[in-house]
């Protein structure tokens, strides 16, 4: 029990895949001008990792080793394919702002390294709570730096408005600079606030 | 002849990979902390994201798109980027020892490294003709060398600097990569 308990949370915050392992991130960079869009691309993730998680640990061994990572890979691709048809079925106005980074899930290291370091090697059961865990973890890191670019750069959190129409906002925080140096904040106030704890332990 | 002007500077400067599309930022941060591997790593995709775009279009426009199986598409492209990756791979070996002894460690990598895909997706996407196509692919790679060489020299610099602790390695990074950024878009108004 509590070992399951350990892997479902220890994706959030001490190995979160984004600020910790720094995995995955040109998504991360590219898709968070909002807070919308953020969470539409962690959730994406999250299906994606969980399905091929579970077929990688109920398949990992009928695969023969050699043909290990391509294996991976097809089942990957297959499942991004699944959620690219969804999310073009009954959300045309997200694929439109996630664009080309939908197929790109197929390349996000989070979920080739979840498979090959994790799920191939462990049960069903708990490669579910990982794939969950996991895509919590990459989710919240996305949902964190959309809310801070939405909120700087466009003055709106999920399309509410939280200023008057003629206040003047951060602009840059929507471009491409602002993507850099608020993950760049971001992952120096966790290398900070570990540190404090790591001293009071 | 300007169309291909436009798509030349659009690929290096405007819309470079790396500080406009965010595609390929993993070798960017990843390999960047010498000058010669980056550039290693960046002639590495060059060779790979040229034909591989070439062939995945000729495969798209061959395949695909006469069978009417464009959903196939995701699938089939990272298939053939990997095992393109391996065969370049195996002729490098047998064909020329010392292209391979520069480029052979940075080819596995590159399988995973979204700019590939995301180019020859974005080809696709742009309805760019063939010729045009491999011109996109060759020119963004240059982009992303120019990219990660002008970083690397950035952080071979930082190695020396006294950054704050929690600063150090990659959030320092990401924040010089921001300002790299800021300057590329000094670029931008250059292509409509």
């Amino acid at each position: 029990m509590k070992e399951s308990l350990n892997i479902l949370t220890r994706g959030l915050i001490q190995e979160n895949p984004v600020t910790k392992m720094l995995l995955g991130l040109c998504p991360v960079l590219a898709v968070t001008t909002s807070a919308v869009n953020g969470l539409g691309m962690g959730l994406a993730t999250t299906f994606v990792l969980l399905g091929s998680n579970m077929v990688i640990s109920l398949t990992s061994k009928l695969i023969p080793d050699t043909v290990r990572i391509p294996s991976f890979v097809l089942i990957i691709a297959t499942f991004v394919t699944i959620v690219d048809m969804l999310i073009k079925a009954f959300s045309p106005e997200l694929n439109q702002s996630l664009g080309i980074f939908i197929p790109l899930i197929v390349v996000n290291c989070i979920i080739l390294g979840r498979a090959e370091a994790f799920a191939s090697r462990s049960g069903l059961w708990h490669s579910m709570l990982d794939a969950i865990g996991m895509g919590a973890g990459f989710t919240l890191s996305l949902l964190l730096l959309s809310s801070i670019r939405e909120i700087l750069g466009a003055g709106t959190f999920f399309n509410i408005p939280l200023v008057g129409e003629d206040a003047s906002t951060v602009l840059v925080f929507a471009l491409p600079p602002g993507a850099f140096a608020s993950l760049g904040a971001i992952i120096a106030l966790m290398n900070a606030l570990e540190k404090k704890k790591g001293a009071a332990a | 002849m300007t169309e291909y002007l436009l798509v030349i500077v659009s690929a290096v400067f405007v819309n470079n990979v790396v500080f406009a599309r965010f595609l390929g930022i993993c070798p960017y941060l990843g390999v960047s902390k010498k000058l010669d591997t980056a550039l290693g790593m960046g002639f590495a995709v060059t060779f790979v994201m040229t034909i591989s775009t070439a062939i995945t279009y000729v495969l798209y426009y061959g395949i695909l798109v006469p069978y009417r199986i464009e959903f196939m598409q995701t699938v089939m492209y990272i298939l053939v980027i990997a095992s393109l990756v391996q065969l370049v791979e195996i002729v490098l070996k047998k064909v020329s020892k010392s292209l391979y002894s520069a480029l052979g460690i940075y080819l596995p990598l590159i399988t995973t490294n979204c700019a590939i895909l995301g180019v020859a997706l974005l080809a696709i996407q742009e309805k760019y003709s063939l010729l045009l196509s491999v011109l996109f692919a060759f020119f963004s790679a240059v982009g992303f060398i120019l990219a990660i060489v002008i970083f690397a020299g950035i952080r071979e610099r930082l190695e020396d600097a006294d950054i704050p602790k929690p600063f150090r390695n990659v959030p320092i990074g990401l924040i010089s990569a921001a300002i790299l950024s800021l300057a590329f878009m000094g670029f931008s108004g250059l292509v409509k």
